[in-house]
């Protein structure tokens, strides 16, 4: 086509970008503070409720922060239990902006995390610097094809993602059991399910053991920085992050433009498997050493919160990870300290969730923390 | 408008239908399960299956069903690959579904004569337990029915199974059988309330919603538990339900012990699906409700409540799956253990889709999924060659592939999962 | 009963949808409103029928204040809606829809339908309307379940029905038999309100007409003083003249040829029932037709996002039935798609990505796996001035523009590239006559270009300013062709109806 009239300034003045919104600030930085804030309060009248006099519910708040943020060996501890979760998370967010809730992590972590601990004791003699990505490629992978079962379900036969992966969780916690009674898998002399321990050479080395020996962080912190930044330009600077975006946005607008939503799917199902697939291999090549039925111990249901809380966005996610790491980190130390059971954790989490997903809530909880809304709507 | 064009009429035309694709996937599945049954069943059985129907000591005693286990194989084979040729043919396509499900029928048949050759297994006893294992099942399906007929997809059914068994546990323990039951389904209807809370007055993600609500009422339960059970054991220690003999109906061989001697979970998961199957479709507000469900602003515009019903609707489906959550300590054990409920209330879900949003149709379901759990159960005392593992998965598997073989032609409510904005 | 309303004010945020509106309707009159797409007539009348209350203002009911918490405050009032986009439920009958809020029942709440059925029946025969009652509503044809609706606001006796946009689905001979029917009621001594942006029909159906622009009242009469062209005037604010101007005629080559092309829809039934069909280049055709005879999934098929289940589609004489539809944009296809919120746009995208919606994947946006934003960016924005989208900058949200905008988003998508061939479905709907004018001179642009171009209407009179050559679809069936100059509307309309098959 032709202009019809010269274009002039006109095209350039559009270029201009609004300033960033004061609504968009507050559901992005009050809410979450806020939220955190009340779940923490909420924490503590349960522990009230269930007889916890008021000085055991202060030190287990003061051992909470000691023991996330208290030391280098909490500071470590946090960074240990956050690399799972943000890894995992990713792969939630990345479904989540692709328009499918995967539900199914926890069975992408353990089917991600059996394969790289098979493949890590199984090349005796390999170099480490081929049998660790090794371990880690294979746990990616296995994740991913497990995923993708539940993505090409949905593609090919509509069903939703929710009972396939929920479905195919429960089937994984079976399958891991059946495997870790194969004799190939079980330790020798061992009658009870527990794999064989996962060779040196495909270890994540331990990062701070020359400062002391006790210190876990591992080499996967590089992993999880690495996979931050991949899943950022994947979403917003790459052809199939469009793509992605779009699917979720709105599916029928983006078929109607050409993308083929069913692979779309199956990619995206097959890509967040296989982060879950890395937080597994993360936990099993770098923490665990083995593995043993449920090793995930609830990792791919916490990246669910984790994801939520970072809005689906890939540095969001990362700030959520460290949140929930430094809660699982100082939830120990509150057990030990105090005698609270670290199952209140649980409780605070679904409590920061539920508050963030429902701003609204929050807004009538504190309405001078926000400017007055103003009611939008249009005929 | 739309016209109603003949399937047959369609494929005389060699149009490539999707009722004509189904029946050709459905002809190849039938297809190899005839195989499956001739080459692997058929491979290494011998003697015959012997099944128990009674008790020798029960009033009315039927003597035992025995089946010569190789020629049954061999006939289910042929019966089965005459069903999968049949819908290759022309006309095939009208009876696709009823051929499907007859082939299944039989194949599980063939599977469990197999399974039991040379030994003897009682029939009786599986389908009591398969009742048994339908019921929370049921009810989780049923409290699914009940929100999602109102525009709510309720992913929060394990998590108000879940409140409902520790609930019922707890106050059943102080205050014994009867009010632990009605604190359970007072609490299950909390959660419902919650649940309407969040996603018809604060407009928070439906599935996010249901989610959350699993995950808050797992870190109560499990925190409850550890901080409080371990020292005070006499608060987890409840009384349990037990079976109850209906008069001369329970006497009756093999459908008495199987449907009238049990306890008042299975009589109430039947009671509750009746009552809820008059009021979705026979009453005025179940009419009301079903509006809500598929056109909230039609319902609005003739001064129905939209949000109310929603609310109401969704907090009796707490109250069900609460009721259907005490079954596990009130109805079984007795004792709450962290996470108990294991997933249950996702099968119901699944339940509520399989048999199409209709309180009669997830009994239905629930039966099924109750006898693939009963099966592996019994199985396992069998000692077949297939590792219990994958027994224990089967349910699962089944999950998958009747959502998977069946979403396509069940049509949920029009505006579930939709939040409703009045302005 | 007479029905008034006194200083309406009614807001969404910051815009004001109806400014201080007096408006008075009473028994045995219909009264006209006259507006364009988005001058506040349903709003005022959702008001009306307590859907939403106003923020200044009050009604008044034979001259008494009145207050509506809610719809149902105002039904029991004796204040009846046929909406715009009916208000049926899909999967109940006819009787059950017709009850539902009032239902009649017996003893533990139960349903009684067939007293339901029997009351249908008698005010099908009152009223001559024929409606099976126990019929499922999905199954019944657009103006049958109009006369469903009717029935709906005659069963709960109002006095005052408001019929919003009523004949926007209709044929013409449906829309006969709908104005008789308004006049029978109108007879029986109902104040009818018909609001429409059609100025025929308000002339010939209303007694008095009141124009509504920019949500507030411009001006009206009684209708023997009023002619069309004022009215005009009066609803858009300047002189329109409803002309499209064209170059003659001339058409060149063959560019699409279908041939016995068979489409079914999800539900496996017949949409499209083996149709032949050619477009030329620098020509425009136009299907007519009413809603649902099958244009949407022809349209679906042609543009390779629906299985064609039989015949043949050839492009510049390649076969492409089963080309995608990324194949057939890159060979020049621009679709614009009927729905434009839901199919042709994602509204809670910026501008400029809406902008490479369908055409991201082109050298020009993207290299390797990367997206080039600043060459989206830019192009966005000069697409964005050329195509006269009003907007501060490409990096706002399609949701925040008007509708008339958002189309002309779409439109400049579609045509800011190099295309052979123009597929738009319902391309004005619901839009001001700005927007309508803007819209078909670039249509007729891409046709001088030399461009083939295929319109789906369901707007009779889109069609006819448009089209060189005019088909009719009915039943999944082409029935009828004529040439687009010397076309009748009375011929083509009765054709639409079924009456050429």
């Amino acid at each position: 086509m032709t202009d019809p009239q010269p274009p002039g300034t006109l095209s350039d003045q559009l270029l201009d970008r609004a300033a960033p919104d004061r609504t968009a600030f507050e559901d992005l930085v009050v809410v979450p503070i806020l939220a955190v804030f009340i779940a923490l309060v909420l924490g503590a009248l349960t522990m009230f409720a269930t007889n916890v006099d008021l000085p055991t519910i202060g030190r287990s708040y003061v051992a909470l922060l000691e023991g996330s943020v208290g030391s280098l060996s909490a500071i470590s501890e946090t960074l240990t239990a956050a690399m799972p979760l943000t890894l995992a998370g990713l792969g939630i967010a990345l479904g989540f902006r692709a328009g499918l809730f995967n539900i199914g992590a926890e069975g992408q972590v353990l089917i991600g995390g059996m394969a790289a601990v098979i493949v890590g004791f199984s090349f005796d003699g390999l170099p480490a610097a081929i049998h660790l990505p090794l371990a880690l490629l294979a746990g990616a992978i296995a994740g991913g094809l497990y995923a993708s079962i539940a993505g090409w379900l949905r593609a090919a036969t509509g069903a939703h993602e929710v009972i396939s992966t929920i479905m195919l969780n429960l089937i994984s916690y079976r399958l891991v059991d059946y495997l870790l009674r194969l004799d190939f898998i079980q330790r020798e002399g061992r009658a009870d399910p527990i794999s064989r321990s996962v060779l040196e050479t495909a270890e994540l080395p331990r990062l701070l053991t020359w400062i002391d020996a006790n210190l876990r962080l591992h080499a996967g912190i590089f992993l999880m920085l690495a996979a931050v930044v991949v899943i950022h330009w994947l979403l917003f600077r790459t052809k199939l992050g469009f793509e992605f975006r779009a699917s979720g946005a709105s599916p029928d607008a983006a078929r109607y433009a050409g993308m083929r939503a069913g692979l779309i799917i199956v990619l995206a199902m097959g890509m967040a498997g296989a982060l879950a697939g890395l937080a597994g291999a993360n936990q099993g090549l770098g923490v665990l050493g083995r593995a043993t039925p449920g090793f995930s111990a609830g990792i791919g249901f916490d990246a669910i919160a984790v994801a939520l809380l970072g809005r689906s966005h890939p540095y969001g996610v990362l700030l959520a990870g460290l949140l929930f790491g430094a809660l699982e980190a100082g939830g120990r130390q509150m057990q030990v300290d105090a005698g609270v059971s670290i199952d209140l954790i649980g409780i605070i989490q679904a409590l920061i969730i539920v508050f963030i997903a429902a701003p609204l809530l929050v807004r009538s909880l504190f309405p001078w923390a926000f400017r007055k809304l103003a009611k939008v709507g249009r005929e | 408008m739309t016209q109603i064009a003949d399937p047959v009429q369609l494929q005389a035309r060699k149009l490539d239908t999707g009722k004509v694709r189904q029946a050709r996937i459905s002809g190849w599945a039938l297809l190899g399960l005839a195989a499956l049954v001739a080459f692997v069943f058929g491979q290494d059985v011998v003697g015959d299956a012997t099944f128990r129907l009674s008790r020798p000591n029960d009033p009315l005693a039927l003597p035992n069903l025995v089946i010569p286990a190789l020629p049954f194989t061999y006939i289910v084979a042929a019966i089965l690959a005459f069903l999968g040729v049949r819908l290759f043919l022309q006309g095939g396509v009208r009876w696709t579904s009823l051929a499907l499900g007859f082939g299944l029928f039989l194949a599980v048949a063939a599977f469990l004569v197999w399974a039991t050759a040379g030994k003897s297994f009682s029939l009786t006893g599986m389908l009591q337990a398969t009742v048994v294992r339908a019921v929370p099942i049921a009810l989780g399906g049923l409290a699914g029915v009940l929100s999602e007929r109102v525009a709510v997809v309720n992913i929060a059914i394990e998590g108000m199974l879940l409140a409902g068994a520790f609930t019922g546990a707890l106050i059943g323990s102080l205050l014994g059988g009867l009010g632990g039951l009605f604190a359970a389904v007072a609490v299950g209807g909390l959660f419902g309330f919650i649940l309407a809370a969040l996603v018809v007055t604060y407009r928070v993600d439906q599935i996010i919603a249901g989610v959350v609500i699993n995950l808050f009422v797992l870190g109560v339960t499990s925190y409850v538990s550890s901080q409080v059970y371990q020292e005070h054991r006499f608060l987890n220690n409840a009384p349990v339900f037990a079976p109850v003999k209906i008069p001369v109906l329970g006497d009756l061989p093999v459908i008495g012990p199987v449907l009238f001697y049990q306890n008042i979970f299975v009589y109430g998961a039947v009671i509750m699906v009746a009552v809820a199957t008059y009021y979705l479709f026979h009453t005025r507000m179940g009419l009301r409700a079903r509006a809500v469900g598929e056109h909230p602003r039609a319902a609005d515009t003739l001064g129905i409540n939209v949000y109310r019903t929603r609310y109401v609707n969704v907090t009796v489906a707490g109250m069900v799956a609460g009721f259907g959550g005490a079954w596990f300590t009130l109805g079984s054990v007795g004792r709450f253990d962290e996470n108990m409920t294991g997933g249950r209330g996702y099968i119901g879900l699944a339940a509520m889709i399989f048999g199409r949003w209709h309180p009669v149709g997830a009994l239905m379901a629930a039966l099924v999924f109750g006898f693939a759990d009963s099966l592996q159960q019994k199985l396992a005392l069998l000692n077949t060659p297939i590792p219990s593992e994958f027994l224990a998965m089967s349910p699962y598997i089944a999950t998958i592939v009747l959502v998977a073989g069946l979403i396509g032609r069940a049509r949920p409510p029009a505006a579930d999962g939709k939040a409703y904005v009045k302005e | 009963m007479d029905v008034e309303l006194r200083g309406i004010t009614k807001r969404f945020g910051s815009v004001t949808a109806n400014r201080d509106v007096d408006l008075k309707v009473t028994s045995g009159e219909v009264l006209g409103l006259l507006g364009e797409n988005g001058a506040g007539k349903s709003t005022l009348m959702n008001v009306l029928c307590g859907l939403y209350s106003a923020d200044e203002g009050e009604i008044l009911i034979d001259g008494k204040p009145v207050a509506f918490a809610g719809p149902g405050e105002a039904i029991a009032a004796g204040i009846g809606m046929v909406h715009q986009h009916f208000m049926l439920i899909p999967v109940f009958t006819v009787a059950e829809n017709v009850v539902l809020g009032v239902e009649p029942t017996g003893r533990f709440d139960h349903l009684d339908l067939r007293r339901a059925r029997e009351q249908v029946r008698a005010i099908n025969d009152d009223y001559g309307l024929e409606v099976d009652p126990d019929a499922l509503v999905e199954n019944l044809p657009v103006g049958i379940q109009q006369r469903v609706e009717i029935i709906k606001v005659l069963f709960r006796s109002a006095d005052v029905v408001i019929f919003d946009e009523p004949t926007a689905v209709l044929t013409p001979q449906e829309v006969e038999d709908f104005f008789n029917i308004v006049k029978g009621l109108r007879d029986d001594g109902k104040a009818i309100v018909f609001i429409t942006h059609k100025l025929n029909e308000i002339l010939e159906i209303a007694d008095r007409i009141s124009v509504l622009r920019a949500g507030e009242i411009v001006g009206g009469g009684e209708v023997g003083e009023l002619n069309a062209a004022e009215l005009a005037e009066l609803m858009v604010g300047r002189p329109v003249s409803f002309d499209v101007k064209k170059t003659p005629f001339d058409p060149g080559e063959v560019l699409l040829e279908v041939e016995d092309l068979t489409v079914l829809r999800d539900n496996d039934d017949l949409a499209v029932d083996r149709i032949d069909l050619t477009v030329r280049r620098g020509e425009i055709v136009g299907i007519a037709g009413v809603q649902g005879n099958g244009q949407s999934p022809l349209i679906e098929a042609l543009t390779g996002l629906r299985r064609v289940a039989g015949g043949t589609v050839r492009f510049k004489g390649r076969d492409i039935t089963h080309a995608s539809a990324r194949d057939r944009h890159k060979m020049g296809f621009a679709h614009i798609p009927e729905d434009r919120q839901r199919t042709g746009l994602i509204p809670a995208f910026t501008i400029a990505e809406n902008m490479v919606l369908d055409s991201y994947y082109e050298d020009r946006f993207s290299a390797g796996p990367n997206m080039r934003w600043s060459a989206v960016n830019a192009a966005a924005a000069q697409a964005a001035a050329d195509f006269d989208v009003r907007t501060k900058s490409v990096f706002n949200t399609v949701a925040t523009l008007s509708g008339g905008n958002q189309q002309k988003v779409i439109v400049a998508r579609e045509l800011s590239r190099d295309t052979e061939f123009l597929i738009a479905a319902q391309p004005t709907r619901g839009l001001d006559i700005g927007s309508i004018e803007y819209i078909h001179s670039r249509i007729v642009e891409a046709r001088e270009e030399g461009d083939g171009v295929l319109i789906v209407s369901s707007e009779l009179d889109e069609i006819m300013a448009l089209s060189d050559r005019i088909l009719v679809m009915f039943k999944g069936r082409i029935v009828a062709e004529y040439d687009g100059a010397s076309a009748e509307k009375g011929v083509v309309g009765l054709a639409m109806a079924g009456a050429a098959a």
